[in-house]
């Protein structure tokens, strides 16, 4: 991985002098990578609608969902080095907030959710100037106590309901004109957030943050030592990494009308975002998607197969062993090794 | 005043079995820097070897104590073998994602077999009775076991040549090589050994309350709080954490809304993390 | 991949061959299941209701429609006790398997979840094992409800203890969640207007195993009297602790957990608990169709070798209120039985079925009431009575 690393620092460098004399936005377009992100945008958006294809569509939703998750963690744990593994309490966090406001007072759906991802992004780089001064192991420990005391937290607190949650009445589909059409609207706008996502990532990565994020995973003393503000830097990535996923969550049980803490802080997904992210190849966008997007397929037709159904989690277990023992660059790392010059276009 | 005192006792009787568990996780993390992430599964299996012994096969309930501490023992040493033997020199990151996978396989493989449904194996002893309130003979049963584990412990750790190898391959991998250890066979040693501490502690919770499947993970998360608690590495840290925290418990149930015991132990772990990273016993190896 | 493509495949085989199955002649009714987790021990025994119900009907050809007889078809899985499981499962239940009419699964929570999904797609779904009427007051159109909703559940054990002994003390300890949660609500305002003391009032977390320390804080509180629990697995563990603890109660209401069978298993515990009941086997209401009370559990009995509790009632009354709706509406098609479900007053052997037409409540019952039934040993085995009302007991009460 430390080659790899290398490489890739060496590019990094390249880019950003390239960067230095056109300025990020503007180069980031001549890449053809961006395209590449937006035609995937565009593919999820279109498929289920050419040809009316509701269960696509659900499917394809938990996917997005899920390439989301996988790419923003991506920031903190690929570039960074950082085990989130409490990353779902991003996502649940920003679904309470949504759903609190839409049912409560009513706020139109758009406004709630992008309040939620400001707030909650807030909130992680207050969290965050905390525990990450925490190393390897115990941050990652101290990530799963945040999980689940906000969980304890918000099972408690009586104005979101508590243990059984928050029902979204029926009627918060008229103002985007009716359940079906809502769900429509729900869709696309997560596919919308999955994109952007993507984006950031490539982004973050071509930029001098980035840079500075991948000096600290690769070693952080020396980084600090070559002059990077590793406390600022960790907690900017950090909280730039709970953003678009508080957003999707507000999204997310939005259209599933019904939040409650169980299935909001749920620690298994938050290992799942984990495994996506290995299995895809860490520090790499297209793996994060790509990883993110199998996972998520397989695990779907596991579920809804009767044999299979049970065995969903060893499957899942067999293959994270499988890639942490054998082939931890994951399928990206593969593919880099095996064709060298995928590594500059499939970022 | 008397209901807090019996609060108190009962947790500090339960707390027992919570140190118990979290020597298993403890021992392992100070020997070989691995957090053995398969430890809730560990703790589902001396759960379940309970109701099969005692259920199926008609042991004694407390019969079954040294079946699974050797049955806790093998399936750790399996473990280690598959998915700790590989990864033990590398970054964190790997060793906690092959053990967690170790244990979703585990925990699926469990589910698949028993499902989530509860389960429960009833235990008749009598209790004692004590100005009203009554502590069940279980509850005095496991934390009394707990202890004589506990004691097991330190007498081969701190007077066998295989516990003096554990800690010398704690204290310094390469050393104890150089003097001929095999380190190797002594990691996996050590590794059943806690993964048979956590299977016994499971059994003895099982005795208590009812289970399922899925039960490890809360007892799991207790055993991060117990370990952080009592430092590192060091098991009687973890046996006094786990009295700790079940003294907390028993402290603050009486002023309190059952449910909000488990936001306080999260935010004691957070801050202990961030305040004692040597644990609060501070006697330890971080 | 190869190995998804192949399961791919052979999916889409499947799903493409179901089709040929759904001839004219049956009718598709999907539901989920909680064959695991938590919530198995009464879920299944609602299933089960719905399985003699289809058994016999279709053995007696089908539900007779305009001319023509349909057979019944279930589409069911396994939702693993779990709000996730739920929703996707009914997602696919309405889009992939095209079922016509929906039953909820079991427990409030849970429906409330298959509520969101059958309301989004606009299917009739007959509610049993749901009595939390939040669901029905969010604007609902297709949702109807066989049992009485949460708020009576407590009413008759409250009555009950204020005529035994006014001056009691109380004490609420129920499971947070949302059934139970609607119920204590209501006994709480019940109890205050009773004049009854609460000296406790507390709700448990669902994953609770040790209730001790509840336990100790209700003898702390020197109560007399218990109400509360939730479902089967907290009901049966909090049953058998009281009974470890020596807690000293004279009257202990718990929800749900004693009406099932398997509750005899707890020996000695079980003697003297009651639970408030949608039906019980005794009851001796006339109906205007179906079996008498009598008649179902016998049947139920030789079919299951154990005797019904509300649940699997609950279940069997949903399944013959569908069939007369569909038969009197002379179509399958969802406005036309709706609009039958919506004027039907009818009579079985659960007892009076209505529904309200009122859209801030629609589908709530509005004509069933409850008893309560206590566990008694009669030479030395456990039965299970009726006590409450007075007018239908069949034994008297334990206090």
């Amino acid at each position: 991985m430390s080659v790899q690393q290398s490489s890739d620092a060496l590019t990094q460098v390249v880019a950003t002098r390239n960067q230095e004399r056109h300025g990020l936005i503007v180069n980031i377009f001549r890449q053809p990578f961006t395209w590449l992100i937006a035609f995937a945008g565009v593919v999820f958006a279109v498929l289920p609608v050419w040809g009316d294809n509701v269960q696509l569509r659900e499917s394809l939703l938990l996917a997005a969902v899920y390439v989301t998750l996988a790419s923003n963690l991506n920031i903190i744990l690929g570039y960074a080095g950082y085990v989130n593994f409490g990353n779902i309490v991003f996502f649940g966090l920003g679904g309470y907030v949504c759903i609190y406001l839409v049912s409560e007072w009513q706020w139109p759906l758009a406004a709630a959710a992008l309040i939620a991802g400001v707030s909650v992004s807030l909130l992680a780089l207050l969290f965050g100037l905390g525990i990450l001064r925490l190393r390897g192991a115990f941050f990652a420990l101290a990530t799963i106590g945040v999980n689940e005391a906000i969980k304890a937290f918000v099972s408690n607190f009586e104005p979101w309901g508590g243990a059984a949650g928050i029902y979204l009445s029926l009627d918060v589909y008229e103002p985007l004109g009716g359940p079906g059409q809502a769900l429509w609207i729900v869709y696309f706008l997560i596919v919308a957030a999955m994109t952007v996502s993507l984006f950031l990532s490539y982004a973050i990565k071509s930029s001098k943050f980035g840079l500075g994020l991948l000096a600290i995973g690769e070693n952080e003393d020396a980084a600090a030592v070559l002059g990077i503000n590793t406390p600022r830097y960790k907690a900017l990535a950090y909280s730039i990494s709970a953003f678009l996923p508080a957003i999707v969550g507000g999204l997310y049980f939005f259209k599933t009308g019904i939040i409650e803490p169980g299935g909001a802080f749920d620690l298994t997904r938050s290992i799942e975002a984990i495994v996506m992210v290995m299995l895809g190849g860490i520090g790499s966008v297209t793996g994060a998607a790509v990883g993110a997007f199998l996972y998520e397929e397989l695990r779907g037709v596991l579920l809804t197969t009767e044999a299979f159904s049970h065995f969903q989690l060893v499957i899942a277990g067999l293959l994270l062993l499988g890639i942490v023992l054998f082939a931890p660059g994951g399928l990206m790392g593969f593919v880099y090794r095996r064709w060298p010059r995928t590594r500059r276009l499939l970022q | 005043m008397i209901g807090i005192i019996a609060s108190i006792i009962d947790g500090l009787l339960v707390g027992a079995v919570y140190g118990l568990a979290a020597m298993g996780l403890t021992l392992i993390w100070g020997v070989m820097n691995v957090i053995n992430l398969t430890h809730g599964a560990m703790i589902v299996l001396g759960m379940f070897a309970l109701y099969f012994l005692a259920s199926a096969l008609g042991l004694p309930p407390y019969g079954a104590v040294p079946v699974t501490i050797a049955v806790g023992f093998v399936f750790g040493v399996l473990v280690y073998w598959i998915a700790v033997h590989r990864v033990i020199g590398r970054a964190h990151l790997m060793s906690l994602l092959s053990t967690f996978a170790m244990n979703m396989v585990l925990v699926g493989l469990g589910t698949a077999l028993f499902s989530t449904s509860p389960y429960n194996v009833p235990v008749p002893l009598p209790g004692v009775t004590w100005e009203g309130y009554t502590f069940t003979g279980t509850h005095i049963m496991a934390a009394i076991l707990a202890l004589v584990i506990a004691g097991l412990l330190y007498l081969l750790l701190y007077k066998t040549r295989i516990g003096k190898a554990i800690r010398a391959v704690a204290d310094n991998r390469d050393a104890a090589e150089l003097n001929g250890i095999p380190t190797t066979q002594v990691l996996s040693f050590a590794f059943g050994l806690g993964a048979a501490l956590a299977c016994v502690s499971g059994t003895l919770i099982a005795t208590l309350f009812p289970f399922t499947v899925l039960s490890g993970g809360a007892y799991e998360l207790k055993s991060f709080v117990v370990t952080v608690l009592g430092g590192l590495g060091n098991p009687a840290g973890a046996l006094l954490g786990g009295v700790a925290l079940g003294l907390v418990e028993g402290i603050t149930t009486p002023f309190m809304p059952v449910s909000w015991i488990p936001i306080i132990e999260f935010i004691l772990f957070i801050a202990a993390l961030l305040l004692f990273p040597r644990g609060i016993l501070a006697f330890s190896r971080a | 991949m190869p190995i998804n493509r192949l399961v791919l495949t052979a999916v889409a085989a499947l799903l493409t061959a179901s089709p040929a199955l759904a001839a004219d002649d049956t009718l598709t009714i999907g539901f989920t299941v909680s064959r695991t987790g938590k919530l198995n021990n009464d879920s299944t025994a609602q299933m089960r209701g719905f399985e003699l119900w289809r058994d016999e009907l279709n053995n007696q050809g089908g539900i007779k429609v305009g001319g023509r007889q349909y057979k019944v078809n279930f589409v069911s899985y396994d939702d693993e006790s779990v709000n996730a499981r739920v929703q996707q499962l009914y997602t696919r239940i309405i889009n992939q398997d095209k079922a016509q009419f929906l039953f909820s699964p079991y427990s409030s929570g849970l429906v409330a979840t298959a509520a969101i999904v059958s309301e989004q797609y606009g299917r009739i779904m007959l509610t049993t094992g749901a009595a939390e009427e939040k669901t029905y007051k969010l604007g609902n159109k297709n949702l109807f409800q066989v049992y009485s909703s949460a708020d009576l559940y407590l009413a008759g054990a409250i009555a009950a203890v204020k005529e035994l002994n006014p001056k009691s003390q109380v004490a609420l300890v129920y499971k947070d969640d949302p059934f139970s949660k609607a119920v204590l609500q209501s006994a709480r305002k019940q109890a205050g207007e009773a004049g009854l003391r609460t000296v406790l009032d507390e709700a448990y977390s669902p994953e609770t195993t040790d209730f001790g320390p509840v336990i100790n804080k209700i003898i702390s509180a020197k109560a007399d009297v218990l109400l509360g629990g939730g479902h089967y697995p907290d009901g049966a563990t909090l049953a058998r602790q009281i009974y470890d603890h020596k807690a000293g109660l004279k009257w202990v209401t718990l929800l749900v957990a004693p009406d099932s069978p398997n509750f005899a298993t707890l020996g000695d515990a079980a003697v003297g608990v009651t639970v408030p009941s949608q039906w019980e086997p005794q009851v001796s209401f006339k109906p205007d169709f179906g079996p008498t009370a009598a008649d179902f559990a016998q049947r139920f009995h030789a079919k299951y070798g154990i005797e019904p509790g509300y649940h699997a009632a609950g279940g069997y009354t949903a399944g013959l209120i569908l069939q007369r709706a569909i038969e009197q509406a002379g179509s399958p098609e969802q406005a036309k039985v709706a609009a039958v479900l919506n004027s039907m007053d009818v009579t079985t052997m659960f007892g009076r079925t209505k529904f309200s037409t009122d859209p801030k409540e629609h589908g709530l019952q509005t004509g069933h009431e409850m008893v309560i039934a206590q566990w008694q040993k009669k030479g030395g085995a456990l039965f299970k009575e009726v006590i409450w009302p007075k007018t239908a007991k069949t034994s008297d009460i334990i206090y």
